[in-house]
């Protein structure tokens, strides 16, 4: 089988920047992948590239079997693409459950229905009991959480997660992780953004290293931890064992 | 499951229906021609305002131009009656039609535009239409249309000895909007306006077309619109640029529902009660000597909502829980 997400020789460029050079990635259904790197390495930039923000310079995306290069944000979320922001994006002035609610109504225009999916998502991320409270009144990880259901409410065949566990406390960090590996058992698969390694390290399947815009390395997450390049990205050549 | 979102929706619907027949029955009471014209005014301006709601207050596009939307329905109507003897049943739907294309073709350009520069266009483009008008001789230029009295009756939609007429069809005016409002309001657009005005970047990521969100709401606010300014033209006969077109009557939709409670399926209707007639008597009885103490109670007014309830009026009604949505 093919895989579900495959980025063919991506390029971007800002200007003279180059955030992304020649970068193939693909991700297998049911995966989790962590897509990890230092500061500055074109992690939000692909990622944006994936969930369709911008077009590549060069280079093609693929999902699900289908060239999504030239399609919209809104059209992708239809094939399947859902995500969420590293900054949260919540629709302030609206409740919990009509934030979802949005989400919902990409797969029905019928209300009744649509709220019906909307709670379920919010039964399954935790959220069932703040359903009537405005967003903007939830705490920090809530509306992380919040992110998460919108998008689950589209009902994805992808997760794009963009640091939804950065800055959260361990306990929150904890139930962050839960909630992702749940979300994979419905048959999601997820890609998810993170530089705190220690978090995504024991959650993931497979972690693919950028750094300054390449692909630097991917493996299995125990065998990326120790691979010199890695370390040498992240801390700088002193520390790099062995190299 | 949700039957208290449900119970709201019927709630909602049950008072507007007990304010509709409450309004039918005042002319009942109240014979003094001055007092019903107010109503009648204090009517159009709801529905004028609901409709400004739904692009401006639902789906975030602060719209200060919707005066030549109304200008629009006022004129097509009052023309095709002058000029080819169209029944101005059939000019108001026109009129209708012919705003909601000229809002979309406007959208075209200007929804590429965000905030402050949105705005800044409605208002440009409004006034220029209304320099248009001005030296149009065949629309009658700056003099305007005077509109033939035939005789009174609801086919010809003109009543000289009576304000009655005008008051039940401005209340239908009135339901209608609010109809339209409450049902727009639980449905997919619904959605997809309040999601592109609160964050559009998160509402594209969840599917929603914002191009097209905006170009739906334009449409169906300036037709409720221009019906209304149809209406007007049948109301007061007789119609020039200024008078249809101005500035004033854009900031006359917004204020209502800016003051009742943006956004919010009551607001426009709270704001015209409190404002309109507010506006009327101060005009009728300390305005009129030149010096404007009319407008600053009015502005006093203004001031003081906005610092007391920056939500609205509508903030009164949700008792203790300011944070509380509207609805």
């Amino acid at each position: 089988m093919t895989a579900l997400l495959e980025t063919r020789g991506v390029w971007q460029r800002f200007g003279g920047l180059i955030a992304n050079s020649d970068v193939s990635i693909s991700v297998g259904r049911g995966e989790i992948v962590g897509l990890i790197g230092p500061n500055g390495a074109g992690k939000s930039t692909l990622f944006n590239l994936i969930a369709g923000v911008l077009p590549p310079t060069q280079g093609s995306i693929w999902f699900d079997g289908e060239d999504v290069t030239k399609m919209p944000a809104a059209v992708r979320c239809q094939r399947g693409i859902g995500r969420t922001f590293q900054v949260v994006k919540s629709f302030e002035t609206m409740t919990v459950i009509d934030n979802v609610i949005v989400g919902a109504l990409i797969r029905t225009t019928v209300m009744r229905e649509a709220r019906r999916k909307a709670h379920e998502v919010l039964e399954f991320a935790g959220l069932a009991a703040r359903a009537n409270v405005l967003a903007s009144d939830l705490v920090p990880s809530e509306k992380r959480r919040l992110e998460v259901a919108r998008a689950l409410a589209t009902e994805p065949k992808l997760l794009l997660l963009d640091e939804v566990l950065t800055g959260l406390t361990p306990t929150e960090a904890q139930t962050g992780v839960d909630l992702v590996r749940r979300v994979r058992d419905t048959g999601i698969t997820v890609l998810m953004v993170e530089h705190v390694m220690e978090i995504v390290m024991p959650l993931v399947d497979r972690a693919i290293v950028l750094d300054l815009g390449k692909v630097l390395t991917e493996g299995k997450p125990a065998d990326v931890v120790r691979d010199p390049k890695v370390i040498t990205a992240y801390l700088g050549d002193r520390h790099a064992v062995g190299a | 499951m949700d039957t208290s979102f449900a119970q709201r929706r019927r709630r909602d619907l049950i008072i507007a229906a007990c304010c509709a027949v409450a309004a039918a029955l005042v002319p009942l009471f109240v014979k003094d021609v001055y007092i019903q014209n107010i109503m009648v005014l204090t009517l159009m301006y709801a529905a004028l305002s609901q409709s400004w709601n739904i692009l401006s207050g639902y789906c975030g596009q602060i719209s200060l131009g919707h005066a030549l939307y109304f200008g629009l329905g006022a004129y097509t109507t009052a023309l095709l009656f002058t000029k080819f003897g169209v029944l101005p049943w059939f000019g108001m739907f026109a009129g209708g039609v012919i705003s909601a294309l000229i809002a979309m073709a406007l959208g075209y350009p200007c929804f590429r535009l965000r905030g402050h520069y949105f705005v800044i266009a409605t208002i440009v483009i409004a006034e220029t239409a209304l320099l248009l008008f001005q030296n149009w001789d065949w629309a009658g230029a700056a003099l305007g249309i005077d509109i033939p009295v035939r005789r009174d009756s609801w086919l010809y939609f003109q009543f000289t000895r009576s304000k009655l007429p005008y008051f039940y069809f401005a209340l239908a005016l009135a339901c209608v909007a609010w109809l339209v409002t409450w049902w727009l309001e639980d449905s997919k657009w619904g959605f997809w306006w309040r999601a592109v005005k609160d964050n559009p970047d998160a509402a594209e990521s969840l599917g929603v077309v914002v191009f097209d969100s905006k170009m739906g709401a334009a449409a169906v606010s300036a037709f409720l619109t221009a019906v209304g300014g149809s209406f007007y033209a049948q109301f007061v006969s007789y119609i020039d640029p200024e008078s249809v077109m101005g500035f004033q009557f854009s900031l006359l939709m917004a204020l209502p529902a800016v003051l009742g409670g943006i956004g919010t399926l009551w607001g426009p209707v709270l704001g015209a009660v409190v404002l309109i007639p507010l506006t009327e008597l101060t005009r009728s009885y300390i305005g009129g000597s030149g010096r404007g103490v009319d407008l600053i109670v009015y502005g006093a007014l203004i001031v003081a909502i906005s610092l007391a309830r920056p939500e609205g009026l509508i903030g009164l009604f949700s008792r203790g829980h300011p944070k509380e949505p509207a609805r």
